[in-house]
């Protein structure tokens, strides 16, 4: 008989004991695996929604409201901002490249974002089907919201006013968008927006507030707005400076993602240290509880391994058994928790989606995944250290002296 | 065949046992009397290679025990000895052909399916492999028992008080499977006793008297 054989039967000799050390343990590692998932996609969404963007402008108000509605698109803006400060922004010769963003509407819960070529331009995003927005009212969809809304190229649809799906106030039926495009997945922000033309925004808004038809072009650019503007920087030493004279010197305020992030990042860090904590403590409360379940086991077994001894078993060999026992638990637990983990990770991710909010998904797999065997072998062997130290000093003569 | 020549054992604290000459031909069979603490224990431990003589030597099956290392002791045991526990010691973690299995994992050999099949057909429990230890009667966990002592044809079967606790007829039964198990693989037979009834249902056997023979150094 093989030792994996023998330590597996001696397992599930005590199913109960097995199964609850199984759960402890498949918790702490599941929660771990969680933490990793939904932290390294988090990062990794940041990262790529973020790349190239130094600064966003828009209405004064929470820096962080304004990066998180301009960037993420994950919550309402602060407010507008003259579209003639923003041209006036754009001329600026420390600024790059200025990217008007105009929200204001939905679709069933996906925003439509009023922009220019430049908005795609700047993920790198490609079309799946169609072309690109020509004229005020077309639309281009991102991969996410054309598989959840159903819309194909042609097709046209009403937007919602406000921005979440039920939020909204009215439908601008009036004024109905056509779909132009479809853009590819890009595994950015992109994936869940509608864009389209800034002045299809324009168009919708004035009219439903009876304007438009009365003023001449050049008195429209003097009131239009638009919601916030991407800014990148022509040199990184503009982040010195643009800011502050943005802030200081007009109605509007510029906000730095990288800062504004780093600072979200530390508030939700908290969080994941919390769960992180958590599974720690899970592990260590499986860890103890295999500890007393191979100890318990090995007092139990006292007389099978003095009868192994007798039967010529190395004392090694019965050490081997016990820490079989213990990798036994490790290896179903990691499978069991990376499963678990991955599961868990797949219905927030379903959950995030049905709330248009971050793309989260269960099937990924990570290289920093490598560490949740590692621990989960690390917690066993530690556990049956002193088990199989007990395992190895069986000593057969008892058997020729119990009574 | 069993060979000793002033042998003496010893426990911490300065307790010292000897023991008597005696020679035990292959295939003979030899019972250890005498009462408790008398050294009947410590006699079969030194004969399974699991206590170092302190004195003399004790030679089995042509192998000087003492000359071994702890490590080739238990290779040895695990291919020449085959033991019968007093309490017989099956595991409810296992089958009864599990805990036959148990024979080949402590020698560090690959199971053998079929000679556990005949063990337990020659002992007459061919048809409880499958069964726990908890599930069979007295008679039957005593001939599983028995079964593996002699699977891997040991050449010395240690039995420690093997009628302990069973009545007359059971205890007949016993010693005749112990007896006819023994021959079937030659090998010598020691059986602990202070049964009367194992002197009177061995006649041929040889006696160790192992009374009054206790030494305390200072």
């Amino acid at each position: 008989m093989k030792l994996l054989t023998l330590s597996w039967r001696y397992l599930w000799a005590r199913p109960l004991a097995t199964v609850l050390n199984l759960l402890l343990l498949t918790l702490g590692l599941a929660a771990i695996t969680l933490v990793l998932l939904t932290r390294a996609q988090l990062d990794r969404a940041f990262e790529r929604d973020l790349a190239g963007i130094d600064a966003v402008v828009g209405a004064k108000g929470s820096p962080l409201q304004l990066i998180l509605s301009g960037v993420f698109h994950l919550d309402v803006p602060p407010g507008n901002i003259p579209l003639r400060e923003a041209q006036a922004l754009a001329r600026d010769a420390r600024v790059a490249q200025l990217i008007p963003l105009s929200l204001g509407d939905s679709y069933r819960g996906f925003r439509i974002v009023g922009t220019t070529h430049d908005y795609p331009a700047h993920y790198g995003a490609q079309l799946a089907r169609g072309r690109l927005w020509q004229a005020p009212m077309e639309v281009v969809l991102g991969h996410q919201a054309a598989q959840a809304t159903g819309l194909q190229p042609g097709q046209s649809f009403a937007g919602a006013h406000g921005l979440s799906d039920g939020g909204g106030t009215g439908t601008h039926a009036a004024h109905p968008y056509v779909v132009s495009g479809v853009l590819a997945p890009c595994a950015c922000v992109l994936d869940r927006l509608l864009l389209t033309a800034t002045e299809s925004v324009w168009e919708v808004h004035e009219v439903a507030h009876g304007q438009h038809e009365d003023h001449d072009a050049a008195h429209e650019d003097e009131t239009r707005e638009i919601t916030l503007a991407l800014v990148r920087y022509r040199s990184p030493l503009a982040a010195a400076t643009f800011p502050r004279h943005v802030n200081t010197t007009t109605n509007m305020q510029a906000a730095a993602p990288a800062l504004e992030i780093t600072r979200l990042l530390r508030m939700v860090g908290v969080g994941a240290d919390v769960l992180r904590g958590f599974a720690a403590v899970l592990l260590l409360t499986a860890g103890l509880s295999v500890f007393i379940a191979l100890w318990s086991a090995v007092r139990e077994r006292r007389d099978d391994l003095a009868l192994l001894r007798m039967l010529g078993a190395p004392p090694q060999r019965l050490a081997a058994l016990l820490l079989c026992e213990a990798l036994w638990l490790a290896g179903l637990a990691t499978a069991a928790g990376l499963l678990g983990g991955h599961l868990l990770t797949g219905l927030l991710g379903y959950l995030l989606a049905a709330e248009q909010s971050l793309p989260l998904t269960g099937w990924l797999w990570l290289g920093v995944e490598l560490w949740v065997p590692g621990l989960a072998l690390t917690v066993a062997a530690l556990a049956a250290l002193l088990p199989a130290l007990g395992a190895y000093r069986a000593q057969a003569g008892q058997l020729l002296n119990s009574r | 065949m069993i060979v000793t020549r002033g042998l003496a054992c010893q426990y911490p604290g300065g307790v010292r046992l000897t023991f008597p000459d005696i020679t035990v031909p292959q295939g003979g069979v030899l019972l250890l009397r005498g009462p408790s603490g008398s050294g009947k224990s410590s006699w079969l431990a030194l004969a399974a290679g699991l206590m170092r003589p302190a004195q003399g030597e004790i030679e089995v099956a042509g192998q000087s025990l003492g000359s071994l290392t702890p490590v080739q002791c238990d290779a040895w045991r695990a291919r020449h000895v085959g033991f019968l526990p007093q309490k017989l010691h099956l595991s409810p973690a296992l089958s009864v052909a599990g805990n036959l299995e148990l024979v080949y994992f402590a020698a560090g050999l690959k199971t053998d399916a079929a000679a556990i099949a005949a063990a337990l057909q020659a002992l007459g429990v061919d048809g409880l492999s499958d069964r726990r230890p908890q599930q069979l009667s007295g008679g039957q966990a005593q001939r599983v028992a028995l079964a593996r002592a002699v699977l891997l044809n040991p050449q010395l079967i240690l039995a420690d008080e093997p009628t302990a606790s069973l009545d007359d007829g059971a205890a007949g039964e016993a010693l005749a499977l112990l007896r006819t198990s023994a021959q079937r693989c030659r090998a010598t037979l020691v059986i602990s006793t202070h049964d009367a009834r194992v002197v009177q249902a061995l006649p041929q056997a040889q006696v160790l008297e192992l009374d009054a023979l206790r030494e305390v150094r200072a």
